[in-house]
């Protein structure tokens, strides 16, 4: 990297596994630099575990929205889904006291307790997948036939929706966000089905409200008139969909292909299945593919290593290259699948830090867990060099994860 | 060992329950932690400070006894 070269992300990598050379030097020598997004804005770009941690606890700044003129898109008008465009389809609070009401509300739902008692499903629904792919042969892909159906097969659960209605979700979900193979016109036509479904689903749970989400959303809300509307169910649906298929369904792929790059680790773990939550946890910080990281737009003025960064800045915080630093991690670029302390930044930090941060280490604890025990001798089937990365803007993931078994 | 938590800080995520079960809770009604265990018995002390160290908004904070 040379003096005065402007950076551009993404970053380019030369193996799908490892980070870009560029993270290394920019932690060590130039922790707040600019960069050119793909829609050829500016932002600031941090890399430094402290100072992304810092800022994505900072109550005073969040992503920027539609009506943040000036702030740095992600990418070219109309490009990048209802996710990335801002003008953003949720009708969710996104900041402030409302964003805390509606976080509790919802988040009350996400606890670890919770979250572990729905693991004896989530395993069924695991074991229920291996079982088809198996039965299809191999070599497959592990990513088609079990990261990208289970994460929204959960999510139906979550939901209350039928199992039969399943797929339709995973249709809906891959068209909101898949925009190199979907159309504006079909993502909106997805959007259109996707809210009339729901809207039908959330009436119908109004009239009996059940032990999901929805149903314990509106029965909470009675009597006390504190309740979500229609339209905040709607956009609540719309966002764990949005927020939780496509990132675990990635996740669990990228997982995969890591612990299977370097089959020691895997081997590692047969012998020993309780480092599987540790195991999870590092495989979410050794990840390079999380996508170039998450925005916020400064609306002060805040001093960050030493540089001031003017009110009306857009940041962009890499949490995988902070995930890398070695002030905070050490040997921060092997997998370490006994880490703990794990304290990584995939899922954020403060106030917005991810809501379904349980959901999503329980559903890949679970899918490590059953295919350890079920697949003992799952390799991959190609050169880790030629995993292919998917196109994707916001989140980062490997196209397809050929395995043998 | 005396564990502190900070519900004004506390994000829902659970990590806290799901390292140390037997020191931390969450709240049924909003998620928010609550604390089983402020002095917690020696053999929870390294889930108790692992809890501390992932907690995403740190809200869990511990002070050694000297």
């Amino acid at each position: 990297m040379r003096e005065n070269e402007l950076l551009r992300l993404p970053l380019p990598s030369d193996n799908p596994l490892e980070p870009p050379a560029e993270w290394e030097q920019l932690r060590r020598r130039c922790p707040v630099t600019t960069v050119e997004l793909p829609s050829g804005d500016k932002a600031a770009y941090l890399t430094r575990y402290d100072d992304v941690k810092a800022l994505l606890s900072d109550a005073r700044f969040v992503r920027p929205t539609a009506g943040d003129v000036g702030a740095a898109r992600i990418a070219p008008e109309g490009a990048g889904g209802p996710a990335a465009d801002g003008s953003t389809a949720l009708a969710l609070p996104d900041r402030g006291e409302p964003h805390l009401r509606w976080r509790r509300q919802v988040g009350k739902y996400f606890t670890a307790k919770r979250m572990t008692a729905l693991r004896p499903g989530m395993v069924r629904i695991a074991e229920g997948l291996v079982d088809d792919m198996v039965r299809h042969g191999q070599p497959a892909d592990l990513k088609a036939g079990l990261g990208f159906p289970l994460p929204v097969y959960v999510i139906c659960e979550i939901l209350g929706v039928p199992a039969g209605d399943r797929d339709r979700f995973s249709h809906w979900s891959d068209a909101f966000l898949n925009v190199s193979r979907f159309t504006g016109d079909q993502t909106r036509a997805a959007y259109t089905e996707f809210a009339e479904y729901m809207s039908a689903h959330i009436a119908t749970t109004r009239a009996a409200p059940g032990e999901d989400l929805i149903g314990m959303v509106i029965r909470e809300s009675e009597g006390e008139g504190q309740g979500l509307t229609d339209e905040e169910l709607l956009g609540t649906a719309m966002g764990l969909l949005v927020a939780g298929h496509e990132t675990t369904a990635n996740m669990i792929g990228k997982m995969v292909a890591m612990l299977l790059a370097d089959r020691t680790r895997w081997e590692r773990l047969l012998a020993d299945p309780t480092l599987v939550r540790t195991a999870v946890d590092e495989a979410l910080r050794f990840d390079t593919n999380l996508g170039f990281g998450i925005r916020r737009y400064l609306t002060e003025d805040v001093e960050v290593d030493g540089e001031l960064l003017p009110s009306g800045t857009t940041v962009v915080c890499s949490m995988p290259a902070a995930n890398r630093d070695e002030r905070v991690f050490s040997d921060a670029d092997d997998m370490v699948l006994s880490r703990s302390p794990n304290p990584h930044l995939t899922f954020g930090a403060g106030p917005h830090s991810c809501l379904g941060q349980s959901l999503a280490r329980t559903e890949l604890q679970v899918t490590l867990e059953v295919l350890l025990r079920k697949l003992p001798n799952l390799r991959l089937d190609v050169p880790v060099d030629e995993l292919k990365r998917v196109e994707g803007l916001l989140v980062g993931g490997l196209r397809t994860v050929p395995v043998r078994w | 060992m005396k564990v502190h938590v900070d519900e004004g800080r506390c994000c829902g995520a659970g990590q806290c329950v799901l390292v140390a079960s037997e020191v931390f809770d969450q709240r049924d009604e909003d998620g928010i932690v609550t604390l089983l265990e402020p002095r917690p018995a020696a053999d929870l002390h390294a889930a108790a400070r692992e809890a501390a160290a992932v907690c995403p908004a740190s809200a869990v904070t511990i002070d050694d006894d000297r």
